[in-house]
């Protein structure tokens, strides 16, 4: 479970998040709706501690995020992260770039690697391109692999910060395809996105962010289908 | 009209001149990039620290190399250290590369996007591991042609030792220069030698780059 309490970020003189408090139970899918500075990215930052917070609390399973007796490198490994820019090691095959964490983090030997990275990469719709390199992939490829790369540590929870946004628009799709898989399969998700009608579809609950504050949650049907704050409304509007 | 008095015991001098050239460039190579390695890493991820640190290669990289080489070899004799030349030599060039290797390094690193050791760390990486996998290859890629540069100028360079008293390629052509009195002959020749080694490195330098580049 991961339990945001009363959270406050700032960069510099600028506060983007003013306070957030959230819950996301297990096997729950919660949508992030906002419009860019309200602070929903950094959100999902300041979960698996890249970002530092200035208040509050978040606590995944019951540990202290930012607590300074916390093993940081330990807890990211149960919290997989998808950027909008898909990141991948352009120095690494994209089999290599699957197997790097769990032969790095978890210590497991280059045949185990190797068999859940295929694995993965399979799973994803990548199994003919193990040997390929990043660069030779297009955008909705490499997003893709992104995920596989995530799921090969075995998360408990994975956060999408608009996974979909820098893609061109016939991409989108089989990217979506394998984050819609992901939730079917009940894994944890947060997700910050655009996509108003796929976040509709997979979401359990949706928020909406607004000048760093959770502006109106509930479910999709609530949210997305009969907002009840105005800005909510025009959000929804402005965007289609 | 190709009468030429220049034998086959002056070639073997050019040749042993040339193999001191190849020594000075590999040790004071091998010298100033572990040094220069770790400076560079210091340099780009402690940019704050190292302030004082960028000053002082700063005098390596401002100084032209010649008095350098006096001024260290002065300070040897004062100080009363019993080096011989080919240390000292060792010591001002391994420097000088340090400076530039520093700089070399420093920009390979921040080359690395903050996003990609962002993504790398939330996989679970440590701070260390991440420089190791993700930060330390493809900066390697960035820095490896201002180095093999760094390698072929330093060879060069390498002539002014001659000046603290070693005798490498160029100086020992200029020996045989003053006895048999035909500098074109032999200038060409040494010319030809420095060509041939330059080109040498410079051709692996290539083939690894090639072989980079193919990935991407």
């Amino acid at each position: 479970m991961i339990e945001i309490d009363n959270v406050h970020k700032s960069f510099g003189e600028l506060e983007v998040i003013k306070g957030v408090s959230l819950q996301v139970k297990k096997g729950e899918v919660v949508s992030i709706i906002g419009g860019s500075g309200s602070g929903k990215s950094t959100l999902l930052m300041c979960i698996n501690g890249l970002e530092s917070i200035k208040s509050g609390s978040i606590r995944v399973d019951g540990t202290e995020v930012h607590a300074r007796g916390t093993d940081i490198n330990k807890l990211r490994q149960k919290i997989g992260i998808v950027f909008q820019q898909w990141n991948a090691f352009p120095h690494l095959t994209v089999l290599e770039n699957v197997m790097l964490a769990p032969r790095t983090v978890l210590g497991k030997s280059k045949a185990e690697a190797e068999a859940l990275a295929v694995k993965q990469l399979t799973h994803v719709g990548l199994g003919d391109k193990l040997k390929v390199f990043p660069g030779k992939l297009s955008g909705g490829q490499q997003q893709r692999m992104a995920i596989a790369r995530a799921l090969a540590m075995s998360p408990d929870y994975m956060l999408f910060d608009e996974a979909t946004s820098a893609l061109d628009p016939q991409l989108v799709g089989e990217v979506l395809d394998t984050m819609r898989m992901l939730a079917e399969d009940g894994m944890t998700m947060i997700l910050v996105t655009h996509e108003i009608r796929f976040a509709r579809d997979v979401s359990d609950r949706v928020a909406f962010f607004r000048n760093g504050l959770v502006h109106e949650i509930g479910t999709p049907d609530q949210v997305i289908g009969n907002p009840q704050r105005p800005e909510t409304a025009d959000f929804l509007r402005s965007i289609n | 009209m190709f009468e030429s008095t220049f034998t086959w015991n002056d070639l073997q001098f050019i040749l042993q001149g040339a193999w001191v050239t190849i020594l000075l460039t590999v040790v004071s190579m091998i010298i100033g990039t572990l040094a220069g390695v770790v400076c560079g890493m210091a340099r780009a991820l402690l940019p704050r620290s190292t302030i004082p640190l960028a000053w002082l290669l700063d005098v390596f990289r401002s100084v032209p190399l010649l008095i350098q080489f006096v001024l260290f070899n002065a300070l040897k004799s004062i100080v009363g250290l019993n080096w011989s030349a080919f240390a000292v030599a060792c010591v001002v060039l391994g420097l000088y590369v340090t400076a530039y290797c520093t700089e070399i390094v420093r920009s390979g690193v921040l080359s690395v996007p903050l996003t990609l050791r962002r993504a790398s760390r939330s996989l679970g990486l440590t701070y260390w591991q991440d420089l190791r996998q993700i930060v330390m290859p493809m900066a390697t890629r960035v820095a490896f042609p201002g180095w093999i540069n760094l390698l072929l100028g330093v060879m060069k360079d390498t002539a002014l030792v001659m000046w603290i008293g070693i005798v490498e390629l160029l100086r020992a052509s200029q020996t045989i220069v003053t006895r048999i009195q035909e500098p074109l002959l032999v200038l060409c020749i040494a010319g030809l030698i420095y060509y041939v080694m330059s080109l040498v490195v410079a051709r692996l330098g290539a083939r690894l780059e090639t072989r980079w580049q193919e990935n991407d």
